[in-house]
C-alpha cells in the first residue's frame, strides 16, 4: 500500500504532460468549420476549472459522475475533472432512450452529471419525476436552453466560471486533491452492453486502465505526434482505451469530429495516424468505393481492377516485410501513385501507422484489402472487463483469423469446455456493488473468465470461435457454434445481421437481415423497383439472391469436418431491421439471442414445421421513443445442401 | 409517466413586440385579374404569422408585395413606421425583409456554403477588386461573413454537407438550406413560402422545430404560407385566412378554427 502513492493516476498524468509538453495539442475540435485546439498546458487549466466547479456545487471523492453525449473534448474533461476530485465518470451512451439511461442512473446512484446538449437533459428531466436524486446537471452546447430555468442546471461554462472563483477561495485544493488519488481508486465504471441480462458497471482502476494503455502504446510505439478521430462511443471500452488510456500515456492528440454526420470528411482533413473502427466501418468505406468505382468510366475500372489484383497478389506480403519479387514490387509501386494512395487519400487514411478493429469478426476479404492496400490494419480482441486488452498481433506476423499472441504482461490460458480465461494487470477490480456477480467471472487465481470459446493455433495465435454460452450441440450431437456461421453469411455485403437458430434441434434455419444499400444498389442496377425496406426484403429476387449466399456458405461448411453438419437449411428475411432501439440488438450491436427468439417464436416455430410462408406483426419503436407496428407476411424459403463429408470419412 | 414532456413550453411564453409591418388596404391586379383585394393585416415584432388560405388565393402574391416584387395599385406598406406603396426587391432585402420561394431558388452547381454565402451579399462592403485580391479590409470583411455563414450552417445543423452542391441534395435538405441562405442576411421578418411542401412527416417536424427556434433564439419575425393545417395550428401565434383574393378571417388559431367563412371555404358549402 505504500507505494500506492506514487502510481500514476489520470489527473497526475494530465499535471505531468503539462509540464512536459505543455505547448502540444492535446484535444482538437472542429467548431463553425474551423479546428480549434486545446494544448495540454489550456487542458489542465480547464480541467481544474471544470473539477473545482464540481466542487462548488457539492461533488465529492467517491460519488459518480454521468457524462452523456458525443466525442467532445469538454465531455473529457469532465472525465478528468471527476477523476482529479476521488470521484467516477460514468459514461453513458448518448443515443439510449431516457428509459434505458434510467437503470444507469440508478444502479450507480448518478447525482451529478455532465451532458452535452438539450437533447440529453430532456430525457434527464424526463426522468426527474422517476429519479428524483439527479440534482445537478450540468450542459456543454447552450443552444435551445433559454427557456429552462430548472434549479438543478447549470452551463459548463458557468460550472467553470464557479470553479475559478472556488479555485481563488480555496488555494492548494485542487493539488491536494489530485495528490489524494490512489491508482487502485476506480477511473472509471463502463457500463456493459447487457448482451446477457441487465447492464453491469465495469469498474477499471487508474492502474488497469493506465497499464492497458501503457501495453497497447509501447507495443505499436506510439508518440505523442499520433493524431486520433474520437468518434466511437464514449461509454465504450474502445473509446475509453484510445481516447482515454493511451492518449494519457503517450500524450498524443485527441480530435472530436464536428459532428456524427461529417465524421468521414472530418477523417480526411485530420488524417488520423492510428486509427480504431469496428469491422463496420471498415465494410461501409469499402462498400462505398466499390459502389462509386461501378460508376466509374470503364478505363478508371480497368486501372482500378488491374492494380487491385496485383495488391492482392502481393500488397500484404509488402506491408508485412517479406520477399517480393522485384516485378511486383514495382507494379504495386506505380499502383501507389496511380489507386492505393489516392484512395487511402479518400478514405482518409494516407497517415495511417496503425489501425486497429474490434467489437466484431472481420471478414477474411475485407481486413486483406485494407492490408493489401497499405493499411496496418490489426485486429484486437478484448472485453469491458479487460479492457480490450488480452491479445496483439505483432507486426508482419498477422494471420486474418486469429486474434493474435497474448499481450505483454497478460496471461491466456483454455478453460476445458473452451472458455478464454485471462489475467493481466488490465483486468477490472469488479462490477460496481456486485460482489456476487464479480465471484462468477474472476476465478479465485485472478483469471477472468471471458465467457468465448478459443483455441490456439500451432503458432500460439489465439482464434475466436463463439460465447462459450452461445456453442450449442444439434440432436444429433453436433457442435453448434451460431456466430460462426453468422459471421461467414455476414461478410457477404447483402447481408447486414443473421441469427441462426440450430441448438437442440436437427437442422440449422437462420433469419436473415438485408443491408438495405447493399441489396437496393443491387435492384436498382437490374432495373428491380421497390418501395421500401419491408418490400424489398420480400421479393423473389432479394431472396435468390440472399440464397445463393447461404448455398456458397453451406459448400464451405460442408468441408469443415467439425462444422459440416451446420449448413443452413431453411431461412427466411426479416421485414425489419434488428434494432438496438427495440431491445433486438444491443448498443454495440449485437444480437440478444433469447430476446430475438422468444419475440419472433411464431417465426421459428414456421421454419422448423415447414411452412412455406409465416404472417408477423412486430411492434416497433422509433427514435423519440413512440411505438407502431408493422406487420408482414414472410416467405420462406429452403436451401440446398451438401452432404456431410465429416460422417462420411 | 415515462413519457412525461420535460417543464418547457415554446410559444406560450414568448412575447410579442409591437406591429411591425402594417398592411394597410393592398389591391393587386393583374389586368383584369384580381389577385388582392382590399386586404389589411398587420405583423407583430417576434410573431409568427401565418397565411393560410385555398390554392389561387393569393397567399404568395401577398408575400410577393411584402417584399416588393409586386407593387400594389391600392393601399400602403408600413415597415417600422415608413410609409410606402410599394418598395424595390433590393431595398426590402436591404431593410431587413429575406425569403424563401415555393419551388426552391438555389444555385444549384454551387455549394451549400457558396449558396449560403450569396445571402450576405448586400452586407459585402469592400469593393470588387479588394474582394478578388482577398487583401485587407476585404480580406478581414470576407473571414466576417464566412464566420456569419457558419453560425447559420451549425445552426441548421447541415455542417455534413457544407462542401456539397446544393443539387446533389434531397429535397428537404434543400429547402434547409435555402432558409439558411435567407436566415444568413440576419433578416428582421423572414417570409416562408410553403417552407413545407412535399415533405415527409420527419422532415416536416425538423422543418418546425427550425422555424421556432429561429423566431426563438435569433428573435426573427416570421410570416408563413403553409398548407399543412396541422403545422400552421401547431407553430403560429395568428393566422390570416384568405379566399379569392380577400381576407375571410384573422386571429389566433384558435379562432381561425371555429370561423364560419373559413370553415366554409375549405370544406365548401352546400348551396
Amino acid at each position: 500500500m505504500q507505494n500506492n502513492t506514487a502510481m500514476p493516476t489520470f489527473p497526475r498524468r494530465l499535471v505531468q504532460h503539462g509540464a512536459v509538453r505543455p505547448d502540444k495539442p492535446a484535444f482538437r475540435e472542429k467548431y463553425l468549420g474551423i479546428w480549434q485546439t486545446w494544448t495540454w498546458r489550456d487542458v489542465n487549466a480547464e480541467v481544474r476549472a471544470l473539477a473545482c466547479g464540481l466542487a462548488a456545487i457539492g461533488f465529492q471523492r467517491g460519488m459518480n459522475l454521468a457524462i452523456i453525449g458525443d466525442n467532445r473534448p469538454r465531455l473529457y474533461w469532465a472525465m478528468l475533472a471527476a477523476q482529479s476530485l476521488g470521484g467516477v465518470p460514468v459514461p453513458l451512451y448518448q443515443d439510449a432512450p431516457a428509459a434505458d439511461m434510467a437503470y444507469v442512473l440508478q444502479d450507480a446512484h448518478i447525482q451529478y452529471a455532465i451532458v452535452e446538449d438539450q437533447e440529453q437533459v430532456d430525457k434527464l428531466l424526463e426522468l426527474k419525476s422517476l429519479y428524483p436524486h439527479v440534482a445537478h446537471i450540468a450542459y456543454d452546447d447552450e443552444r435551445g436552453m433559454r427557456h429552462y430555468h430548472q434549479p438543478e442546471l447549470i452551463s459548463f461554462a458557468g460550472l467553470q466560471a464557479l470553479g475559478r472563483e472556488y479555485d481563488r477561495d480555496h488555494p492548494g485544493f485542487f493539488e491536494a486533491a489530485v495528490e489524494a488519488g490512489r491508482g487502485l481508486d476506480s477511473a472509471v465504471i463502463l457500463y456493459t452492453s447487457g448482451t446477457t441480462g441487465k447492464p453491469k458497471g465495469v469498474c477499471q482502476s487508474h492502474t488497469a486502465l493506465l497499464a492497458a494503455g501503457e501495453g497497447g502504446v509501447a507495443f505499436d510505439q506510439l508518440t505523442d505526434d499520433e493524431d486520433i478521430l474520437s468518434y466511437l462511443p464514449m461509454a465504450w471500452v474502445g473509446d475509453c482505451l484510445f481516447s482515454l488510456a493511451q492518449a494519457m500515456v503517450a500524450g498524443f492528440t485527441v480530435n472530436c469530429p464536428e459532428s456524427g454526420d461529417t465524421v468521414m470528411i472530418d477523417m480526411r482533413e485530420i488524417g488520423p495516424t492510428c486509427y480504431f473502427a469496428p469491422p463496420r466501418v471498415f465494410e461501409n468505406m469499402l462498400t462505398s468505393v466499390m459502389i462509386r468505382m461501378e460508376d466509374a468510366s470503364s478505363i478508371k475500372r480497368r486501372i482500378f481492377s488491374h492494380f487491385m489484383d496485383v495488391a492482392r497478389r502481393c500488397g500484404a506480403q509488402i506491408l508485412d516485410g517479406k520477399p517480393v519479387s522485384l516485378l511486383d514490387r514495382l507494379s504495386y509501386q506505380l499502383g501507389n501513385v496511380l489507386v492505393y494512395g489516392p484512395l487511402k487519400n479518400v478514405l482518409g487514411l494516407s497517415r495511417v501507422r496503425v489501425a486497429y478493429t474490434a467489437g466484431a469478426a472481420i471478414g477474411p476479404d475485407l481486413f486483406r484489402f485494407y492490408r493489401s492496400i497499405g493499411v496496418n490494419l490489426k485486429q484486437l480482441y478484448g472485453s469491458t472487463e479487460t479492457c480490450a486488452y488480452v491479445c496483439l498481433q505483432p507486426d508482419g506476423n498477422i494471420k486474418f483469423d486469429s486474434v493474435g499472441l497474448p499481450a505483454p504482461g497478460v496471461e491466456v490460458k483454455l478453460a476445458a469446455n473452451g472458455e478464454v480465461l485471462v489475467k493481466s494487470p488490465a483486468t477490472m477490480s469488479g462490477y460496481y456493488h456486485r460482489p456476487e456477480a464479480t465471484a462468477e467471472v474472476i476465478d479465485a487465481d485472478g483469471y477472468f473468465h471471458t465467457g468465448d470459446a478459443g483455441v490456439f493455433d500451432s503458432e500460439g495465435h489465439l482464434k475466436i470461435i463463439d460465447r462459450a454460452a452461445d456453442v450449442g450441440k444439434m440432436n444429433c450431437g453436433a457442435i453448434f457454434a451460431p456466430n460462426y456461421i453468422e459471421n461467414k453469411l455476414k461478410f457477404f455485403p447483402f447481408i447486414k445481421e443473421v441469427v441462426a437458430f440450430g441448438h437442440g434441434r436437427d437442422q440449422v434455419c437462420a433469419f436473415i437481415n438485408i443491408d438495405i444499400e447493399a441489396v437496393g444498389n443491387w435492384s436498382e442496377r437490374r432495373g428491380i423497383a421497390y418501395a421500401g425496406y419491408t418490400d424489398l426484403a420480400a421479393r423473389a429476387e432479394t431472396y435468390g439472391l440472399i440464397r445463393d449466399c447461404i448455398e456458397q456458405v453451406n459448400a464451405e461448411l460442408a468441408a469443415d469436418p467439425l462444422m459440416d453438419r451446420t449448413q443452413v437449411h431453411r431461412f427466411l428475411v426479416l421485414h425489419k431491421e434488428l434494432d438496438p432501439d427495440d431491445d433486438e440488438l444491443t448498443r454495440t450491436r449485437k444480437v440478444r439471442r433469447k430476446f430475438i427468439a422468444e419475440k419472433y417464436a411464431v417465426l421459428i416455430a414456421a421454419l422448423y414445421e415447414g411452412k412455406t410462408s409465416q404472417f408477423i406483426e412486430t411492434q416497433v419503436k422509433f427514435e423519440d421513443g413512440r411505438t407502431g407496428s408493422t406487420s408482414a407476411d414472410l416467405q420462406i424459403w429452403t436451401s440446398k445442401t451438401w452432404p456431410a463429408l465429416g460422417l462420411a470419412a | 409517466m415515462l413519457m412525461n414532456e420535460p417543464d418547457v413550453h415554446f410559444g406560450t411564453e414568448r412575447k410579442t413586440g409591437p406591429v411591425i409591418l402594417d398592411l394597410k388596404n393592398i389591391s393587386l391586379s393583374f389586368g383584369g385579374v384580381k389577385a388582392l383585394t382590399d386586404i389589411s393585416f398587420d405583423v407583430k415584432q417576434h410573431e409568427i404569422r401565418a397565411i393560410i388560405g385555398p390554392n389561387g388565393a393569393g397567399k404568395s402574391s401577398m408575400l410577393n408585395v411584402i417584399n416588393g416584387v409586386y407593387r400594389p395599385q391600392q393601399g400602403e406598406i408600413i415597415y417600422r413606421g415608413e410609409h410606402r406603396r410599394g418598395m424595390d426587391c433590393y431595398e426590402a432585402a436591404k431593410s431587413g425583409i429575406a425569403r424563401t420561394f415555393q419551388n426552391i431558388a438555389l444555385f444549384k452547381g454551387m455549394t451549400v456554403l457558396d449558396n449560403i454565402m450569396t445571402g450576405r451579399n448586400l452586407k459585402m462592403k469592400s469593393n470588387f477588386l479588394l474582394q478578388a485580391l482577398y487583401w485587407g479590409p476585404a480580406r478581414r470583411e470576407e473571414i466576417e461573413h464566412r464566420k456569419k455563414a457558419e453560425e447559420i450552417i451549425d445552426f441548421l445543423e447541415i455542417q455534413a454537407i457544407r462542401k456539397t452542391p446544393v443539387g446533389r441534395l434531397p429535397y428537404g435538405l434543400q429547402k434547409r438550406v435555402e432558409l439558411g441562405r435567407a436566415l444568413v442576411a440576419e433578416p428582421e421578418i423572414l417570409l416562408l413560402d410553403e417552407p413545407m411542401a412535399g415533405m415527409n412527416v420527419e422532415e416536416k417536424q425538423d422543418m418546425c422545430r427550425f422555424i421556432l427556434d429561429v423566431n426563438d433564439q435569433l428573435g426573427t419575425t416570421i410570416v408563413l404560407i403553409e398548407h399543412d393545417m396541422g403545422v400552421v395550428m401547431d407553430i403560429s401565434d395568428r393566422v390570416v385566412v384568405l379566399d379569392y383574393g380577400r381576407k375571410i378571417g384573422d386571429g389566433t388559431p384558435d379562432e381561425v378554427r371555429s370561423n364560419q367563412d373559413v370553415i366554409n371555404a375549405y370544406l365548401g358549402v352546400a348551396h
